[in-house]
C-alpha cells in the first residue's frame, strides 16, 4: 500500500554510488602510481649518494645490492630462510591471538581480575621485546621456542587490549537496545559485544602483529640457529661478513614482508568499516 | 493526584514514583511522586520542558533503572524506542529485527519469515539486505520500530523517537505509527517536546512539570482519527496545552 512513500523523501537521501571493479581497479592503480614514484625517489637519492663517494668501500649503490637481491633470490637459501620465518611468525602470531583473545576476554569481563592485571597488560604492552631475550635464552636455551616465548609476549598484550577496549567502547545505546531485547550474559556477548568491538580488536591484532614481526627479526639475530636459518640468521651472517650489499637485500625482504602483511590489515580493516558505514566512499 | 485505582487492569501504573539522583545538596529530583497509568492499547504522549525526567520515566518503566520511592506495575513486555535508531551496524535491516526475535527464542526459519513480515509492515521490504548506514534516517527509525515490534511487546516506549528528522519524514511516521498501533492492543507510552506531535498521535496528552517532573495536567484527545497534523483541531489542542507548558515554564523562569 504505502510502499511509494519510500520512492519519495527516502530515496532521496540513499546512497546509491555503485561500486564496480572497473572503479576498484582504477582505485588500485592510483594508489600504485605515488608508491613507484616514491621508491624510485628513494633510489635516485640512494645512487646520488652513492656517486658523492659517502663512505664508499662499505656502502654499496643500488645497482650491486639489487644485483646481489636478485642472485639471492635465485637461490633457495633466501626462499628457505623466508619460508623459516613466515613460519615462526604464524605459529608465534596465531598463540599470540589464542592468548590475548583469551586474556582480553577475562579482564573485559571479570572487575577484580581487570583492576589486578589491567594497567600490567599496558605495562608488558610498552616493554621492547628485545629486553625479553636474554630472559628468554636462559630458560629456553638457543633455540625457536625462545624466539616464540618473545613472540607471544609482545604481541598477545596488543591484542588483549583491543579486545578489552573494543569492549569498553561498546556504545551504552546498543547496550540497551540489547538488554531491553532480552539478550543476556553469553548471547549479549556473543551477538552485541563481540561484534560491537571487532573493529578495535582488529587495530589490535594490526598492531600486535608489528610487535610479533619485530620480536621475530630480533630472535632470529640473537639467538643462533644454523639448523634453521630464517632471514633474521642471514642477516646476523652478513654482518659477521660484512656483507652490506647482502644486508641491504635483506633488509629490503623484510621491508616487502612487512608492507605486504600490513596491507592484508587495511584490506580486513577496510571491509569492516565498509560494511559499518564509517567510510566516506 | 492520587493513585489511580482502575476497574480494568492498567498496562502501566506508576503509584507516586520518585526519582532522586545523586545525594545531600547535590541531589537532582528528576521525578517528584508522579502517578499515571495506561489502559491497554492506549497511546499517551508525555510532554514537558526540558529536565522534566520524561526520559527517566520511560527508564523506570523498561527497568533500565530503579526508583527512589514509588511502584511500577508493567503488565507485559516492554520495549523501548530511542531518539537514534541504535541499530546494529554489523548487521543488516533484517539482522537487526532477527536479532530481536532471536532474543525471543525464535528458530531460524520463523525469524526469517516474521522479520520480513515485520519489515514490511514498516514498509521496508526490499530493504531488509541493506545495512544501517545505507539507509536514511526515517527508514532506520522503521527499523528500529520493526525491531521494537519483533520483541513482542505489550507496551511500546517511545522516546522522542522522530526528534531527529525532519517534518516531512516525521509526518510518514507518524501515519505509519497510526496504522502499526491500529491492529495491535499496543500500550504506547511517547515521550516528546513537541506539543502538536502529541496531540496528533495521543490519545491523552500528559503534561509534566520541570525539575521535579510531576503531572500537572491530563489531556484527553476527542479528535477522530485519522488525523493530520496541521487540522484545526490538533492545531486548537495544541494551542491550550502549549499556553499551559509556557504558564509552566515561566514559572519556573523566575
Amino acid at each position: 500500500m504505502a510502499s511509494n512513500t519510500l520512492a519519495g523523501l527516502d530515496a532521496l537521501d540513499l546512497d546509491v554510488s555503485p561500486r564496480t571493479s572497473s572503479r576498484l581497479a582504477s582505485r588500485f592503480l592510483s594508489g600504485l602510481w605515488p608508491k613507484v614514484l616514491a621508491i624510485a625517489l628513494v633510489i635516485v637519492i640512494w645512487e646520488l649518494i652513492h656517486l658523492t663517494g659517502w663512505k664508499k668501500y662499505v656502502l654499496p649503490g643500488p645497482g650491486v645490492t639489487l644485483t646481489d637481491l636478485w642472485d639471492q633470490a635465485r637461490t633457495g637459501l633466501l626462499w628457505h630462510a623466508i619460508r623459516d620465518t613466515l613460519q615462526r611468525a604464524v605459529v608465534g602470531f596465531a598463540l599470540a591471538v589464542l592468548i590475548g583473545t583469551a586474556v582480553g576476554a577475562l579482564v573485559s569481563r571479570i572487575r577484580p581480575l581487570r583492576a589486578a592485571v589491567g594497567s600490567l597488560i599496558t605495562g608488558l604492552q610498552t616493554m621492547p621485546s628485545i629486553a625479553w631475550f636474554p630472559f628468554a635464552i636462559i630458560l629456553f636455551g638457543q633455540n625457536p621456542s625462545a624466539i616464540l616465548f618473545v613472540i607471544i609476549l609482545g604481541a598477545a598484550p596488543s591484542i588483549a587490549n583491543g579486545l578489552i577496549a573494543g569492549v569498553d567502547y561498546t556504545p551504552p545505546l546498543l547496550l540497551k537496545a540489547g538488554t531491553l531485547m532480552g539478550l543476556r550474559r553469553v548471547s549479549l556477548y556473543r551477538h552485541l559485544i563481540l561484534p560491537a568491538s571487532l573493529p578495535a580488536f582488529v587495530a589490535g591484532l594490526k598492531q600486535g602483529w608489528a610487535f610479533a614481526w619485530r620480536s621475530l627479526m630480533a630472535g632470529e639475530l640473537l639467538v643462533t640457529m644454523f639448523n634453521q636459518p630464517g632471514i633474521g640468521t642471514l642477516l646476523s651472517a652478513d654482518q659477521d661478513q660484512a656483507d652490506m650489499a647482502g644486508a641491504i637485500s635483506l633488509i629490503i625482504v623484510i621491508l616487502i614482508i612487512g608492507i605486504c602483511v600490513d596491507s592484508l590489515f587495511n584490506v580486513a580493516d577496510r571491509a569492516i568499516r565498509r560494511r559499518w558505514g564509517l567510510t566516506q566512499a | 493526584m492520587s493513585t489511580a485505582v482502575t476497574e480494568a487492569p492498567a498496562a502501566v501504573t506508576l503509584a507516586g514514583v520518585s526519582k532522586v539522583y545523586g545525594r545531600g545538596r547535590a541531589a537532582v529530583h528528576a521525578l517528584d511522586e508522579v502517578s499515571l497509568a495506561a489502559a491497554p492499547g492506549e497511546f499517551t504522549c508525555l510532554i514537558g520542558a526540558s529536565g522534566c525526567g520524561k526520559s527517566t520515566l520511560l527508564s523506570l518503566v523498561a527497568g533500565l533503572d530503579t526508583p527512589t520511592a514509588g511502584q511500577i506495575k508493567v503488565g507485559g513486555r516492554v520495549a523501548l524506542m530511542f531518539q537514534e535508531p541504535g541499530l546494529f551496524p554489523w548487521l543488516t535491516a533484517a539482522g537487526n529485527v532477527e536479532l530481536a526475535l532471536r532474543a525471543r527464542g525464535a528458530g531460524r526459519a520463523e525469524r526469517k519469515a516474521r522479520a520480513a513480515e515485520l519489515l514490511e509492515v514498516v514498509n521496508l521490504r526490499e530493504f531488509g539486505g541493506k545495512r544501517p548506514h545505507e539507509l536514511s534516517g526515517g527508514m532506520r527509525q522503521r527499523v528500529a520500530l520493526a525491531r521494537a515490534l519483533a520483541q513482542d511487546a505489550d507496551v511500546l516506549l517511545m522516546d522522542e523517537p522522530f526528534g531527529a528528522l525532519d517534518a516531512m519524514t516525521r509526518d510518514l511516521l507518524h501515519d505509519e505509527l497510526d496504522r502499526v498501533c491500529a491492529g495491535r492492543n499496543l500500550t504506547v507510552l511517547f515521550v516528546t517536546h513537541n506539543v502538536r506531535e502529541a496531540v496528533r498521535l495521543g490519545d491523552r496528552v500528559v503534561l509534566l512539570s520541570s525539575r521535579p517532573g510531576r503531572v500537572i495536567a491530563d489531556y484527553p484527545v476527542p479528535i477522530q482519527r485519522p488525523r493530520r497534523i496541521d487540522s484545526a483541531p490538533v492545531a486548537e489542542l495544541a494551542g491550550t496545552i502549549t499556553d499551559r507548558l509556557r504558564e509552566e515554564v515561566s514559572r519556573h523562569g523566575k
